[in-house]
C-alpha cells in the first residue's frame, strides 16, 4: 500500500504506466477492444463527428431563415425539408440519445462502481459497431435522396414521399438496438458488479440517472423498432395499419411513435441530470442536498415518461385522451422540480468555485428551468392548441435537449476530461467557450418563443416579413453559439497536445472514479478502491504542488 | 432422480470456482457471472416482448374497432395446422428445457441429442409454416396492397376448414357457389383434409360429393352477395378492410418466424460448442440463455395461435 | 448450501436443476391445454370465447415461464422484469385503445374511400 504512489500528493507528472490509452497501440487495438474506457472514447469521437454534421445542418437552416424568401443559394424548399429532417434525425438518434450514456456513461459507470468493466464487454463493443452501422445507413440516406419527413416520420407522408425514408428508418432501427444493448449492459452492471458495501444509496447520483435511463432504453426502444418495421412494411406492402389509403389510421402511428419517443426525451435528460448532480456538490464543496429525493425522482421521471406520450398529439386525439394525458403531463413537473430545488439547496451556503464544469452546471439550471416551465404551457390543452407546431415548441424542446442535455454533456466532458485523457484544459478558454455558448444559445432560442406565440409555424421554409427581425436575431444567436462550441472544441483538443498532465483528483470529488490514476490503468484500479459516501468532501485536502486533492485520513499513501 | 426443489445458496461456492477457466476476468465468482448473464437475457427478453407488444397493440386495436375483418379472415387459417405447430413448438421447448438439464448434469450425449431434437422441432415448425404460407399465396392472399384473392378461395376454405357444423353456426357464413360441390357433415379434422385437397383441385371440380340434404340454410337472408342461387348459399361478405387482417397475420407470424430462424442459429451455435464438450455443471450459461430465448419464441406463439387461428 | 447440493445428484454447478417430473408434467399440461383451447372454440360463448382463449394462453405461458424458464427458482428480480414488461405493453394497448375508440365516431364515413377511384384495384392506388 505504502509503495503505491498513485494517490500520493505531488506524484510526478507524466504518463501513467500501463494506462488504457497507451498499453496497446494501433488502430486495430482500438477497433477490437472490449475495454469500456476505450469504447467510451470511441463513442465520444464518433458522436462529436455526428454533432458537427448535425450542427452544420442547423447552421444551414438558420442561414436560410436569416431573411424571408430563398436565402441560401441552391437551397429550395424541398432541400430545406431534407436538411431539417437530417438535422433532427442526426441530432436525436446519433447524438443526444447515445451521447451521455454511451460516451461518458461507458467510461465512468464501471469506475464509479469500482468494477473492472461492464458486465458484458463484448456486447458493449457490439453496440458501438451497431451505432456505426446505423450512422452509415443514416448518411447513406443523405447521399441518396435524404428523407424529408421530419425526424418523426409521420404517416401518411412518410409512406408516400419519394425520398429515401427506408434507409433512414433502418438506420434508426439499428441505432435503437445499439441503445438497448448499452442500457441492458448498464442495468446488469449496476445490479451485479457492485463491490461489497456499495449499497444502492451509496451510488453516485449519476448512476441513478443512468439506471433510470436504462430502464427507458429497455422498455421503450423496442417499440421504436416495431414502429419503424411497421412503417417499412406500410411503405413496401401497404399493410393498412398506418396509411389511411389502405384502411389504416395515421394517428395510430403517432401513438406508436410517441410511446417510444416521449420516453426517449427522458433518455436524453435523465443522464444529464445525473451529471449535474455530480458537479454541483463537488464545486460547492458541500454534500448533496436530498440524496434520496433526487434518486427516487429519477426513477419517478422514468415511470411517468411512459404515460405522457399523448401530449405530442393533442391536436389529433379524442378529448377524453387529451384530458388524461394533459393531467399526467403536469405531474412530470413534480419530480423535475424536486431535482432543481435540491440542486439549488446544495449550492446554498456552499463555497462555490466557478470552474468550467460548474459554469455549465449553472447554465443547465437556468436553461432547464426555462425549458421545463415552458413545457407547462404546452401541457395545458387550451394554450397548446394555439402553440402547437409553432416555434414555441421548437424553442421549448431545444431548451431541454440542447440547453439542458448538450450543455450538461459538454459540462460533464470538461468535468471528466482530466480523468479520460489525463490532461488539463485551459480554464480560461473553457470559461470563454461556456459563456459564449450560453449567450449564443439564449439569443437563438428566446426569440423563438416570441415567434411561436405570434404564430410562426415550425418547419417552414419561408415566413412573412413581420417575423424578419426576430428570425435574424435567432440566426445571429446560432452563429454565436457555433463560435462558442468551436472555442470549446479547440480548447479541449489543444489540451490533448499541450495541456498540463492532470492530477488524479483535480476537483476534489469523493466518488470512486477519482481514486484511479489520470488516465486510468487499463484494469481501472491498481488497488481496490475504497467505498464511501460519494458526496463527503470533509477529508479531501488541496495539494498546491500537484494542483489536485488527496485524502488526508485513512492512511492512503500520504498519511 | 430427487424430487426436492431447492435454491442453491448464492456465493456458497466461491472458493471452488475462484479459478475456473470459464470465469471472465471482470467477475469475481461463477455465480455472479451466471446471474449477470441471466439478468441480461431477461432484460433482452423484455425488449422482445415490447417489440412484439407493438404488433399486439395493432392487433388489439383493429380487433376492437373492426372485428368483422378478423371474423372473416380467420376462415383462411387452418386451426389444425396451427394446432400441430403449437404442439411442435411446445415439444421443442420441452427438449430445450431437457437440454439445459442435461448440460447441468454434464451428460454430453443427451445434451447433443436434445439440441438436435429442438432443431428438428424448429425445422418442422417452419416447414408447416411454409405449407400454410404457400397455400395462401397460391390463392393470391398476400399482405397489404398485394392482397388479391381468387374468387373461389373463400368457399373452399369455408367448406373445407370448417365443415358443415362450424359453418352452420355462423349462420350467414356458409356455403358454395358451385352446384357440383357440396359439403358434408365432416368432422373438424376430416374437413381440413378436404380443404387442402380442394385447394389443389379446380373449384368447379370438387371431389367431395355429399348429400344435399345436409346443406343447412342460412338463418339470415343474403348479405351483400350477388347472384345467389338457392343451392348456392351465400358467402360472408368480404369486409372492406379484409387485407388488414392478412397484413397483421403476415407481420405477426413473419416476425415470429424470423425469431424462430434466429433461435435456430443460436441453437446450432450451442450445439457446435456442445460437440466440443464445452458445457458442464460449472458452465452452461449459453445453453441456458439460448433456452430462455427459445422458450420466449414458444411463449409468443402460445398467444398468436388462439388470437389468429381460433377466432369464433 | 453445498452439503445440500452434494446429495442432490452431485450437483456442484450454478443454477437450479429442475426435476424431471416437473418438466414432463408441464409438457403434458401444455399439450392438454392446447387441445382444450381448440375444443372451446367450437362452442359459441360470445365475447367469452376470447377471454377463455386468453386465460388458457396465459396459463400456458405461466407454466413455461415458471418451470421451463426457471422463474420459479430464480432470483425474483427476473420475474419483476417480465411482469413489468407485460405491464407496459398493457399500458400501451389501453391508452391507444382509449383514444382510438373515443374518436372513431367522429371519423367521416367513407371519406378516404371517396377519394379513391373504384375502377382501380387496391394495388394501383398510388
Amino acid at each position: 500500500m505504502a509503495t503505491t504512489t498513485d494517490t500520493l500528493p505531488g506524484r510526478p507528472y507524466g504518463e501513467v504506466e500501463g494506462n488504457y490509452l497507451t498499453h496497446e497501440r494501433g488502430l486495430l487495438s482500438w477497433l477490437t477492444t472490449v475495454d469500456h474506457k476505450r469504447i467510451g472514447v470511441m463513442y465520444l469521437a464518433c458522436i462529436s463527428g455526428a454533432f458537427l454534421l448535425g450542427g452544420i445542418f442547423a447552421m444551414v437552416i438558420r442561414w436560410e431563415l436569416f431573411s424571408p424568401g430563398p436565402t441560401v443559394p441552391g437551397l429550395n424548399a424541398d432541400r430545406y425539408n431534407q436538411i431539417f429532417t437530417l438535422h433532427g434525425a442526426i441530432m436525436t438518434f446519433l447524438v443526444i440519445i447515445p451521447g451521455i450514456p454511451a460516451a461518458l456513461g461507458n467510461f465512468v459507470l464501471p469506475m464509479m462502481l469500482g468494477a473492472k468493466d461492464v458486465a458484458f464487454p463484448r456486447l458493449n463493443l457490439a453496440s458501438w459497431y451497431l451505432w456505426v452501422t446505423g450512422a452509415i445507413f443514416a448518411v447513406t440516406s443523405l447521399v441518396m435522396s435524404a428523407a424529408d419527413t421530419g425526424w418523426t416520420f409521420y404517416t401518411p407522408y412518410s409512406t408516400t414521399t419519394q425520398t429515401a425514408v427506408i434507409p433512414m428508418t433502418i438506420g434508426a432501427f439499428i441505432l435503437g438496438f445499439s441503445s438497448i444493448f448499452t442500457g441492458l449492459n448498464f442495468i446488469v452492471t449496476i445490479h451485479k458488479m457492485r463491490p461489497d458495501g456499495l449499497t444502492w444509496f451509496k451510488l453516485p447520483l449519476f448512476l441513478w440517472g443512468i439506471y433510470a435511463t436504462a430502464i427507458i432504453q429497455i422498455i421503450a426502444t423496442p417499440v421504436l423498432g416495431i414502429t419503424l418495421l411497421l412503417l417499412i412494411a406500410e411503405r413496401v406492402l401497404g399493410v393498412g395499419i398506418f396509411d389511411p389509403t389502405y384502411g389504416g389510421d395515421p394517428v395510430l402511428f403517432q401513438h406508436f411513435f410517441w410511446f417510444y419517443s416521449h420516453p426517449a426525451v427522458y433518455i436524453m435528460i435523465l443522464p444529464a441530470m445525473g451529471i449535474i448532480s455530480e458537479m454541483i456538490p463537488v464545486f460547492s464543496r458541500k454534500h448533496i442536498f436530498g440524496y434520496t429525493a433526487i434518486a427516487y425522482s429519477s426513477i419517478a421521471i422514468a415511470m411517468f415518461s411512459f404515460i405522457v406520450w399523448g401530449h405530442h398529439m393533442f391536436a389529433a386525439m379524442s378529448p377524453l385522451a387529451n384530458m388524461v394525458f394533459s393531467a399526467v403531463t403536469f405531474s412530470v413537473s413534480i419530480p423535475s422540480a424536486v431535482k432543481v430545488f435540491n440542486w439549488t439547496a446544495t449550492m446554498y451556503k456552499g463555497s462555490i468555485r466557478l470552474a468550467t464544469p460548474m459554469l455549465y452546471a449553472l447554465s443547465f439550471l437556468f436553461l432547464f428551468t426555462i425549458g421545463g416551465l415552458t413545457g407547462l404551457y404546452l401541457a395545458t390543452l387550451g394554450t397548446d392548441i394555439h402553440l402547437h407546431d409553432t416555434y414555441f415548441v421548437v424553442a421549448h424542446f431545444h431548451y431541454v435537449m440542447v440547453g439542458s442535455t448538450m450543455i450538461a454533456f459538454i459540462g460533464g466532458l470538461h468535468y471528466w476530461w482530466p480523468k479520460i485523457f489525463g490532461k488539463m484544459y485551459s480554464e480560461k478558454w473553457g470559461n470563454v467557450g461556456c459563456i459564449v455558448t450560453f449567450l449564443g444559445f439564449n439569443i437563438t432560442f428566446l426569440p423563438q418563443f416570441v415567434l411561436g406565440m405570434r404564430g410562426m409555424p415550425r418547419r417552414y421554409y419561408d415566413y412573412i416579413p413581420e417575423f424578419e427581425a426576430l428570425h435574424r436575431l435567432s440566426s445571429i444567436g446560432a452563429f454565436i453559439m457555433g463560435i462558442g462550441l468551436f472555442v470549446t472544441l479547440f480548447c479541449l483538443v489543444y489540451s490533448l497536445f499541450k495541456g498540463k498532465p492532470a492530477p488524479d483528483n483535480p476537483w476534489g470529488s469523493a466518488s470512486m472514479e477519482w481514486q484511479a490514476t489520470s488516465p486510468p490503468h487499463y484494469h481501472n484500479f491498481t488497488k481496490p478502491p475504497k467505498v464511501g459516501d460519494p458526496y463527503d468532501y470533509t477529508d479531501l485536502v488541496w495539494d498546491p504542488k500537484s494542483e489536485g486533492y488527496y485524502r488526508k485520513a485513512e492512511g492512503q499513501g500520504a498519511a | 432422480m430427487t424430487t426436492e426443489t431447492q435454491v442453491i445458496d448464492e456465493g456458497g461456492h466461491d472458493h471452488e470456482h475462484a479459478h475456473s477457466p470459464h470465469l471472465q476476468h471482470h467477475f469475481d465468482t461463477l455465480d455472479q457471472q451466471f446471474n449477470a448473464g441471466k439478468l441480461g437475457m431477461w432484460l433482452f427478453l423484455a425488449t422482445e416482448i415490447l417489440l412484439f407488444g407493438g404488433l399486439f397493440v395493432a392487433y388489439a386495436i383493429y380487433r376492437n374497432l373492426h372485428p368483422e375483418i378478423f371474423e372473416y379472415g380467420h376462415h383462411f387459417l387452418d386451426p389444425k395446422l396451427g394446432g400441430i405447430n403449437t404442439a411442435v413448438l411446445i415439444l421443442s421447448s420441452f427438449t430445450m428445457a431437457a437440454a439445459v438439464r442435461f448440460a447441468q448434469e454434464g451428460k454430453q450425449g443427451m445434451l447433443k441429442l436434445c439440441l438436435v431434437l429442438t432443431l428438428c422441432g424448429a425445422c418442422g415448425f417452419l416447414g408447416i409454416k411454409y405449407i400454410e404460407y404457400s397455400h395462401k399465396m397460391v390463392h393470391g392472399i398476400f399482405p397489404g396492397k398485394y392482397y388479391n384473392p381468387d374468387e373461389h378461395i373463400l368457399e373452399e376454405e369455408l367448406l373445407g376448414a370448417h365443415g358443415h357444423g362450424a359453418v352452420a353456426e355462423h349462420g350467414r357464413d356458409h356455403a358454395s357457389s358451385s352446384g357440383e360441390e357440396t359439403h358434408g357433415e365432416g368432422a373438424h379434422e376430416e374437413s381440413t383434409q378436404s380443404a387442402e385437397a380442394s385447394a389443389q383441385a379446380a373449384p368447379a371440380e370438387g371431389e367431395f360429393v355429399i348429400e344435399k340434404s345436409q346443406i343447412v340454410e342460412a338463418p339470415e337472408g343474403p348479405e351483400g352477395m350477388v347472384g345467389i342461387v338457392h343451392e348456392k348459399p351465400e358467402l360472408p361478405k368480404r369486409p372492406e378492410k379484409a387485407h388488414v387482417f392478412f397484413g397483421i397475420y403476415y407481420l405477426m407470424t413473419g416476425l415470429h418466424g424470423i425469431h424462430v430462424l434466429i433461435g435456430m442459429c443460436a441453437i446450432g451455435w450451442v450445439f457446435f460448442r456442445s460437440t466440443r464438450g464445452e458445457f458442464g455443471p460449472d458452465y452452461f450459461t449459453p445453453v441456458d440463455l439460448v433456452g430462455l430465448y427459445w422458450h420466449l419464441v414458444d411463449l409468443i406463439w402460445i398467444y398468436l395461435f388462439p388470437l389468429l387461428y381460433l377466432i369464433h | 448450501m453445498s452439503e445440500a447440493t452434494a446429495h442432490h445428484e452431485e450437483h456442484h454447478g450454478v443454477g437450479h436443476i429442475v426435476d424431471w417430473r416437473v418438466l414432463i408434467g408441464v409438457l403434458v399440461s401444455l399439450l392438454i391445454l392446447t387441445w382444450l383451447t381448440v375444443k372451446v372454440t367450437e362452442f359459441d360463448l360470445g365475447s367469452l370465447n376470447i377471454v377463455i382463449a386468453l386465460v388458457i394462453a396465459t396459463l400456458k405461458a405461466s407454466l413455461v415461464c415458471l418451470f421451463f424458464m426457471h422463474l420459479y427458482y430464480d432470483q425474483p428480480f427476473n420475474s419483476i422484469i417480465l411482469v413489468s414488461s407485460l405491464l407496459f405493453v398493457l399500458i400501451f394497448i389501453l391508452f391507444s385503445l382509449l383514444d382510438l375508440s373515443a374518436y372513431q365516431s367522429s371519423i367521416i364515413p367513407d371519406y378516404i374511400s371517396s377519394l379513391r377511384d373504384p375502377a382501380y384495384p387496391l394495388d394501383q392506388l398510388k
